[in-house]
């Protein structure tokens, strides 16, 4: 109960300018091989993906046998050293804890240079950790799960890509080099969504990740181009140190673009359709990108842009809008799923909801975002490699409804989901009870509106939570017939327990306000404020609510019979629910249809009109000749009377001019 | 003066319908040196109405090319009466074949 009485809620005063940025680039010592973290995964894909096709084919044999192992020690090494530089940075002044190191000069024309410059300050050192950290996790698991995968080799080249391209997202000290992250984490995103391509819906799913980030990324393009536009420089230091002095307008601008890039990254509406088709992919893809670290992005790119987002109110708010919307949205569409990973899809796009909705409170609200960016990570890591664990047993099903009664044929995955589960609720003292407690808690200082609706969202959560839980794991057996539920292997169950043993203490980073204090030099001071109402009459109202929600599942779904077949005779919110919320739909007639329209429109003026101009006057011109042809009959004495014709027409012309 | 330039379109216009109406090509051939005739008679007409020798001079020219004509056109006609035993000129439309 200390936390608690710690809950003092912290609000801006004032225009409050974000710290500028400026990295120490002669730190030394270990910081020197911050490269390395990211250059380890990298090396790890180059050999299982660039050099490995190459090879005489017994040793490519070998390579497709093992991979996997280079893979994964590429990602645990790249977390021993996160783990030494983060030590090494507890290890410095609270004032030195910028590090930076440029590595070479990428490019430089007229006036614009942009350096391979990494930035290694508290908040990346939180992220490296979680990536490399779950990350590692996720690559050990898929040892197991791909087992049986003839790609195996593949997939941990493609997997060590994601974190190479996620770590130099992360640890780049321009926007420029961020955007190379940004989109190879895209890249990566694609490969391994679709990576069972021979399966239509798979390649499908990719594509759509694929089109709607590219949607995202055309305003973080346009971000970038303005910053360089506004400040000659795309640097951190640069733009933070001459944010202020832009006018109003271009700070909204980039402010607003800014979060066009988070929304497509992190699955905001309204780009948010792409998600629930990612988990097309292998699970641990979507534990490891579409749960734990590339979805997170956009809060990473909110937060890490501070110094727009403090100027620019406007944006400020409309990231807590597109926030709050997102996280009743993914948490509509998680109550109605039956396939468990869409489920935690949605749950998912609800959860970065949060996030987003913290990052747009301001300096209040940043460390609680990336606070509950990591337990988030955690948890839904560990339930996304549980439903893995679960499919695994169950010959690869996905539909709650043929689940059931699981508690007894797999413990540890029960036991360990069942941790994900309590923290997710928000269950006291869980990890997510304190993340999502002081988020909402800080919503509630900052807007009563936005505040009740994300208690609301809480509410809910535990409802589709406990929905998931009771379908899969209690409740009567609906398995199919050939199905003989089994426990997964160590390989598998072990991620499970480490992760489960994070989603349970996460909550220590809040110790003493740590994780504020951490980050208190990325964004910024804020002085401290009483809450509305004091913090623990608030965690108890959240409790409350969560306790309603996961009451009512018990009622709906627990007591019941739980049918095999989903009814069809279900309400009009039920059913837009299980149909996304007509995402697609809005997607097609906003965006699609008229595209569509405009596109066969063009092509009609196209063929209709330039065309026929051009064939249309080529035709008359054939026509004609072909007419005059005739005249060319071979007959000597026709000859002779069109040259009489023209003589007396040359004669009469003569005789016009002379005589007129 | 009259009478000569009116002799002279008359031959001119019996030539010109000759090669328009006849299918012979010797005819044809004939009535074109009747008119190349007809202009040389108005050349020199006119030369002598003018005073100076510029007609007679072109009536020369005309007589040098309508020999010359006549030396190739004949050649010509032979050869074509020699290959399709005909001299119409309408029976060598097609001379590519």
């Amino acid at each position: 109960m200390n936390l608690l009485s710690h809950s003092v809620l912290l609000a801006a005063e004032g225009p409050a300018n974000a710290p500028v940025v400026s990295p120490d680039t002669g730190a030394g010592g270990v910081f020197d091989l911050l490269w390395l973290v990211i250059g380890l995964p990298l090396l790890g894909a180059v050999l299982l993906l660039g050099v490995a096709p190459f090879l005489p084919a017994s040793l490519k044999a070998a390579v497709d046998k093992h991979g996997h192992l280079v893979g994964t020690a590429a990602a645990v090494l790249s977390f021993v050293l996160s783990l030494v530089l983060f030590v090494s940075l507890l290890g410095r002044d609270a004032e030195e804890r910028q590090v930076g190191q440029h590595l070479w000069t990428w490019f430089e024309t007229g006036q614009l240079s942009v350096g391979m410059d990494l930035l290694y300050d508290q908040l990346s050192a939180l992220f490296l950790l979680l990536i490399t950290g779950v990350g590692s996790l996720i690559h050990v698991y898929a040892i197991g799960y791909m087992e049986h995968d003839a790609r195996r080799r593949r997939f941990f080249g493609y997997l060590n890509l994601f974190v190479a391209a996620m770590l130099t997202l992360i640890l780049s000290a321009n926007f420029v080099g961020l955007f190379l992250g940004w989109e190879g984490v895209g890249l990566a995103s694609y490969l391994l969504i679709g990576f069972w391509q021979h399966k239509p819906s798979a390649a499908a799913a990719a594509k759509k990740a694929f089109v709607i980030n590219r949607v995202g990324d055309i305003g973080l393009t346009l971000a970038i181009a303005l910053m360089f536009a506004t400040f000659g420089t795309t640097d951190f230091g640069g733009v933070s140190e001459l944010a202020s002095q832009a006018d109003q307008g271009t700070l909204n601008a980039l402010g607003l673009l800014l979060l066009l890039g988070a929304c497509g990254k992190s699955a905001q509406v309204p780009l948010q359709s792409w998600l629930l088709d990612a988990m097309e992919g292998p699970t641990p893809v979507s534990a490891l990108i579409h749960a734990a670290t590339m979805v997170t992005a956009g809060v990473y790119l909110v937060v890490r842009s501070n110094f727009i987002y403090e100027l620019t109110p406007l944006a400020q708010t409309t990231v807590v809008i597109v926030a709050t919307v997102t996280l009743l949205w993914g948490a509509v569409i998680g109550c109605a799923k039956d396939d468990i990973k869409k489920a935690l899809a949605g749950s998912t796009m609800s959860q970065i909801g949060y996030m987003m909705l913290a990052a747009g409170l301001g300096p209040v609200g940043y460390p609680f975002a990336i606070f509950h960016l990591l337990t988030h990570g955690f948890f839904k890591a560990n339930m996304f490699l549980g439903a893995g664990s679960v499919m695994h047993g169950m010959n690869d099903d996905v539909d709650m409804r043929r689940y059931g009664a699981l508690r007894k044929a797999m413990p540890v995955t029960f036991l360990t989901f069942a941790m994900g589960y309590l923290a997710i609720i928000g269950f006291p003292l869980f990890s997510g009870f304190w993340s999502k407690d002081r988020i909402i808690e800080t919503a509630l200082a900052d807007n009563l509106v936005i505040g009740l609706l994300a208690m609301l969202g809480a509410g809910v959560t535990g409802f589709y939570m406990t929905r998931l839980m009771l379908m899969t794991f209690f409740g009567e057996k609906r398995w199919a017939e050939d199905v003989h539920p089994h426990e997964s292997p160590r390989v598998m169950t072990v991620p499970l327990i480490v992760l489960a043993a994070l989603s349970v203490l996460g909550g220590v980073l809040l110790l003493g306000d740590w994780i504020v204090t951490w980050l208190e030099p990325v964004t910024g001071h804020v002085e401290h404020h009483e809450p509305p109402l004091p913090a623990l009459v608030i965690t108890l109202m959240i409790t409350a609510v969560v306790a309603i929600g996961v009451a009512a599942a018990w009622f709906l779904v627990g007591k019941r019979e739980v049918p095999r077949e989903a009814p069809q005779d279900v309400s009009f919110a039920t059913r837009a629910a299980r149909a996304d919320l007509y995402g697609d739909a809005i997607n097609d007639g906003v965006v699609v249809r008229p595209g569509a329209g405009l596109v066969s429109g063009l092509l009609t003026l196209d063929r209709g009109g330039i065309d026929g101009a051009v064939m249309g006057g080529a035709a008359a011109v054939r026509g004609v000749s072909s007419t005059l042809r005739r005249v060319q009959n071979g007959f000597v004495r026709s000859y002779a009377l069109s040259l009489l014709g023209g003589a007396l027409l040359v004669v009469l012309a003569l005789l016009a001019v002379n005589l007129g | 003066m009259t009478e000569y330039v009116v002799l002279s379109a008359i031959l001119f216009t019996i030539g010109c319908v000759g090669v328009l109406t006849r299918r012979n090509a010797i005819v044809v051939f004939m009535c074109v040196e009747l008119m190349l005739n007809a202009c040389n008679l108005a050349f020199v007409a006119f030369a002598r109405q003018h005073g100076n020798l510029d007609g007679q001079i072109t009536a020369f020219f005309v007589m040098v090319v309508a020999a010359a004509e006549v030396v190739i056109g004949l050649a010509i006609i032979m050869t074509i009466f020699r290959t399709r035993r005909s001299a119409s000129v309408d029976d060598a439309s097609l001379l590519k074949y």
